[in-house]
């Protein structure tokens, strides 16, 4: 009796021995992938029409927002080096996930820079737009968070939307001297590229060197322009982001799809040995018994 | 052969003595970009003047204008293309930028041709914003009130 209860207990230890699949077991797996086949597919449909649409608002847009940064470039404005100055960082993703790699890219280049910015000693804050990178930053980088937005990511971004993320921005009261928006720049259906556009505070653009050129400026015009400009960069990185999001969901789905036809191949395969199999044990247990008689 | 030696470095030194003034680059073309966050109606186009509504009054804009930075004012920008032709645009607020290149950004946050506004919805707007100004309560409310009244009496005025 001890001999057996030992035995007993042995058994499920070395449990990891792999049964032959049965046809149920394959079937139901089957039926799963194919389910998830049509949901990437379809997804992948919708997908492909939300980027038309976001590549098509894309180009005037593109335009305005190159305008918008035309008087930082041309100026060559930049703020004073080796001041402890303030930094802004906004980070634009959205709130859906399965789009690939374009939230951890714009997470990734945040980090990096949040580490060498604290490595010299200043000051930096991050907003976010979008729940996705709120999530990625909220682990690590909690205390560097000034700002989340949620709702992005549904419905194609508008000016509105912009102008409501630079008010609450500016409402929050952080007195920042530069910083930039880091988003995803479309480049083709295939590829995009994480980039930043600089952003200035009042002050800094006003001390510029160059900004002695520019004639009859008083302050509340410059405060007016500048408030502007902050909510035209920022609908440029959110128009910009979402293109990106949506091919790369595109290309996502499209590879999950493949992806679960090849498996659905080779299941049916292994479907239809099993089968055969099975009707061949049976036939020759069929065989052997009326031999045996 | 020395003599000519100097003569010949000194020629470039006497031309840049005499020009006093820089010569600005391109000057005689402005490169002209008026956009919407959803339309773009010129893009880096060439035109002869631009009259602009802004916050400390209207002015035009000819190629080699001095540098400067403006707020817009709900009103009416008209473009006069190179041949002659104007194009009138109504904007709701915005910016506008003139380099020192001679490149103009004009960024409006709203902008349509007028022929694309209606007057009566506009006097309708108005009339409905001026009844709103006596029940506007705080600041804030006040504000926006006063910007409705605004833009559409500039309508108003834009189209009659």
């Amino acid at each position: 009796m001890f001999a057996r209860t030992s035995a007993l207990v042995f058994l499920p230890q070395c449990g990891q021995v792999r049964n032959m699949a049965t046809l149920k077991d394959i079937t139901i797996r089957l039926k799963s992938i194919k389910n998830i086949q049509k949901i990437t597919k379809s997804m992948k449909m919708v997908a492909a029409a939300k980027y038309a649409r976001a590549e098509r608002q894309l180009k005037p847009a593109r335009v305005y927002g190159n305008g918008a940064v035309a008087l930082y470039e041309k100026a060559e404005i930049k703020a004073p080096e080796g001041v402890a100055n303030k930094h802004l960082l906004i980070g634009v993703s959205s709130d859906r996930g399965l789009c690939g790699a374009v939230h951890s890219n714009v997470a990734k280049a945040i980090k990096a820079k949040i580490a060498t910015l604290t490595g010299e000693g200043k000051e930096v804050m991050v907003v976010n737009v979008g729940d996705k990178l709120r999530n990625i930053l909220q682990r690590t980088h909690s205390n560097y968070l000034l700002l989340s937005c949620k709702e992005v990511g549904r419905k194609p971004p508008t000016f509105t939307d912009a102008s409501i993320v630079a008010t609450e921005l500016l409402n929050m009261g952080y007195e920042f001297d530069q910083g930039a928006v880091i988003y995803n720049r479309f480049r083709s259906v295939i590829s995009y590229k994480t980039d930043e556009k600089p952003i200035f505070s009042i002050d800094t653009v006003a001390n510029s060197e160059n900004m002695g050129i520019y004639d009859d400026i008083d302050a509340d015009v410059l405060r007016n322009y500048q408030e502007f400009a902050l909510v035209n960069i920022i609908y440029f990185g959110l128009k910009e982001s979402t293109t990106s999001e949506q091919s790369a969901r595109m290309t996502a789905m499209d590879s999950a799809s493949k992806n679960a036809s090849e498996m659905i191949d080779k299941l049916t395969l292994t479907f239809n040995r099993t089968r055969q199999a099975v009707i061949t044990k049976e036939l020759i247990e069929i065989i052997s018994g009326a031999a045996a008689l | 052969m020395m003599a000519a030696r100097f003569l010949r470095r000194s020629i470039p030194v006497l031309r840049q003595a005499r020009c006093y003034a820089d010569a600005p680059s391109g000057s005689s073309q402005m490169s002209f970009t008026f956009a919407s966050p959803t339309q773009v109606y010129f893009k880096e186009a060439s035109v002869k003047q631009v009259d602009v509504p802004t916050l400390t009054g209207a002015f035009g804009i000819l190629p080699a204008h001095v540098p400067t930075l403006q707020v817009l004012r709900p009103g009416v920008v008209t473009v006069f293309n190179d041949d002659g032709s104007a194009a009138k645009f109504f904007v709701s607020s915005g910016s506008i930028t003139v380099n020192a290149d001679s490149s103009v950004q004009l960024l409006a946050e709203e902008a349509f041709p007028l022929d694309q506004l209606d007057v009566a919805a506009a006097k309708a707007n108005l009339e409905k914003a001026q009844s709103e100004m006596a029940s506007a309560s705080d600041e804030a409310a006040r504000a926006e009130v006063q910007i409705n009244i605004d833009a559409n009496e500039a309508i108003v005025k834009a189209l009659e």
